[in-house]
């Protein structure tokens, strides 16, 4: 019997409230349901809200009853806000969170190295939000609770699973008893320790650093910016480095990595915890400061994936599907754009929309991502945790040339979660007029923000849809006639017009973007009338033209549809 | 590229000699780890760079 704690957690700062578990006596059987997500953390959540999005019924089982212990994943990057944005929860989270952009390094009580997140009044949010991840996925959650789509289930946890070409059947265990659910299709969002992981079996790849870390929580009054601040080799922990950040309502995030053959236990002894904690405090200029721990934990640098996101019906998304190193803010950012990858092409599938590579471009995508993320992450792992004695004196050298020599100073820029580049899927167009244009987002890149006058953004008005983006009076009949005939067979395709003053549309659009100044224009690099823009519904670029035809369309969406059978190359 | 002439050598070995002496013990790969970079940074090419360090492996 599954019994998952039914007293709230304990938090200096946030307010546990313990959901009644669901129980299938107290429900009608059903039939099967279209997707069963396994896991609500953040990423589970934000599938279901995006599966929702699409019309997609779906069921989240959460094995607990109550959000995440302990703030977790705290900085979200903009593009994850920009997926929070679509799925309805961004506001709440940046009017708690803390939004920021700057980075410090420091060395020998000197800072070597600060670094400013691009940013410019184009972009809604910040390249940065830290948010304790409790909040979001309340956030989250009672997004979901008034979607008529989804339901998220708590205290239901998945013990097995059995699949055959049709669907999934899962076995989940309540406080009342099992029951068995069935689904067409199952995500895997169990987290790092994935309980469908190991019932199917699958191995990651890749490699598990031996540094060990202590992240900590604690209250304490501290007049300190939003701002990454990174101290290397400190005299209390020599050769090891020290990260903190500000988090909403006084918590600060100490993270520290351990001593060679410390364990965990040792490492989180109250003595040993005080100790460092008020050695980092000393850092910041903070020597005595009164404070209180909210929550600790350890973790250990991992860098691997799974190497096929996709087993049958069953999609794995964040970080059941991969491991990734914390320095760079890589996990639960990567995690929605996996989910935001998935939520789309599963809906059309359910639709039968999907030609047969749709699917298949999900893995393609989004393991291709994992494997930069992981290289990228090698390079920041191996500067933060040099893992040879070669390793620890180039870290120390560059640290003490650092202080003095501006060239080896970008070694410590801080790689952080990005939005990724499909440049090489297979969903984008090969016919098209990419390579013609020389500016704007190419092949695969996600659309970026502008500012379109006082709070209006150009994101706003991308839905869960395929946009056609036209910029000119209008597309000729063919070209609407084509795009009829796709929203014929179910393929949500919206038309957005962007006029120049003087030119009068009197074709039918979705939405019409004025753009007398011409700054749409230049932001996708169109310098003609009649260009066009073909975006995913995930509002990634997946062709563009410098003239449209039917047939060039046809041929787009037939390839972003998955019915191309060109290789996937990376 | 430039051969160092003879005065020049012996200058260069006098003056490496004397700063790894000053050096203190311990800190001597470090030094001339940063050394390394420096001299590094004002090649300014790293496949010249790694044929030194092939040049500096031999005959260890």
């Amino acid at each position: 019997m599954h019994q998952p704690e039914a007293q709230p957690r304990a938090s200096l700062y946030f307010d546990y409230r313990v959901h009644p578990a669901w129980l299938p006596s107290a429900h009608e059987v059903e039939e099967e349901v279209q997707v069963a997500i396994v896991g609500g953390g953040p990423i589970g959540l934000a599938l279901a809200l995006d599966l929702a999005r699409h019309g997609v019924r779906c069921v989240l089982l959460e094995a607990e009853r109550q959000v995440s212990e302990g703030s977790r994943a705290i900085v979200f990057t903009r593009r994850s806000m920009e997926i929070l944005h679509q799925l309805g929860v961004a506001g709440r989270v940046a009017a708690k969170g803390l939004p920021w952009r700057y980075g410090n390094s420091y060395y020998r009580g000197r800072r070597v190295f600060r670094m400013a997140v691009p940013h410019d009044a184009d972009q809604r949010f910040l390249p940065m939000t830290n948010l304790q991840q409790p909040y979001l996925e309340r956030y989250l959650a009672e997004a979901l609770g008034q979607s008529p789509h989804a339901e998220l289930r708590w205290g239901n946890r998945v013990s097995a699973i059995a699949q055959d070409e049709d669907g999934v059947r899962l076995t989940v265990e309540t406080p009342a008893g099992d029951y068995a659910l069935r689904a067409q299709w199952v995500a895997a969002a169990d987290g790092a320790r994935s309980t469908l992981r190991q019932l199917l079996g699958l191995k990651m790849e890749g490699t598990a650093y031996e540094g060990r870390f202590v992240i900590a929580d604690i209250r304490a009054e501290l007049d300190l910016p939003t701002e990454r601040l990174a101290f290397f080799d400190p005299p209390w922990n020599p050769g090891n480095t020290v990260l903190m950040h500000r988090e909403p309502d006084g918590i600060w995030r100490v993270d520290y990595q351990l001593p060679p053959g410390e364990t965990a236990e040792e490492a989180l002894a109250p003595a040993a915890l005080r100790s460092r904690i008020d050695a980092a405090l000393a850092l910041v200029g903070a020597a005595g400061q009164q404070w209180e721990l909210d929550w600790c934990s350890v973790y250990s640098a991992r860098a691997m994936t799974l190497p096929d996101y996709l087993h049958g019906r069953v999609a794995f998304v964040g970080d059941a599907a991969h491991l990734l190193p914390i320095f760079g803010v890589r996990g639960a950012n990567t995690g929605f754009q996996d989910a935001h990858d998935l939520a789309w092409k599963l809906a059309l599938e359910l639709r039968g929309c999907a030609g047969p590579g749709l699917l298949p471009s999900y893995s393609q995508e989004r393991v291709a991502a994992a494997r930069e993320i992981i290289d990228e992450a090698g390079k920041s792992t191996r500067f933060m945790t040099p893992p040879s004695p070669g390793y620890r004196l180039l870290r120390d050298a560059v640290l003490s040339l650092a202080l003095s020599e501006e060239f080896v100073r970008p070694l410590l820029h801080w790689r952080t979660s990005r939005a990724h580049d499909y440049a090489a899927s297979a969903l984008n167009c090969v016919g098209d007029d990419d390579a013609l244009f020389e500016a704007g987002p190419g092949h695969g890149a996600p659309c970026t923000d502008l500012r379109l006058g006082g709070d209006a953004f150009l994101l706003d008005h991308l839905g869960p849809a395929f946009q056609l983006l036209y910029f000119g009076a209008g597309p000729t009949p063919e070209v609407l006639a084509c795009m009829a005939s796709f929203r014929q067979r179910g393929v949500p395709l919206r038309l957005l017009l962007v006029e120049r003053s003087g030119v009068n549309g009197a074709v039918e659009a979705d939405q019409i973007l004025p753009d007398s100044e011409g700054r749409l224009r230049q932001h996708f690099g169109v310098t003609v009338d009649g260009a066009a823009y073909l975006l995913r519904p995930d509002q990634h670029v997946c062709a563009r033209w410098l003239t449209l035809s039917a047939d060039r369309l046809e041929a787009a969406l037939n390839a972003a549809l998955g019915h191309s059978n060109r290789s996937f190359t990376s | 590229m430039k051969a160092l002439s003879i005065p020049d050598l012996e200058r260069i070995y006098d003056l490496l000699a004397e700063a790894i002496d000053a050096v203190p013990e311990g800190e001597v790969p470090r030094f001339l780890t940063k050394l390394a970079l420096l001299a590094a940074n004002e090649i300014g090419d790293a496949e010249r760079f790694a044929g030194l360090l092939d040049s500096a492996r031999r005959d260890l």
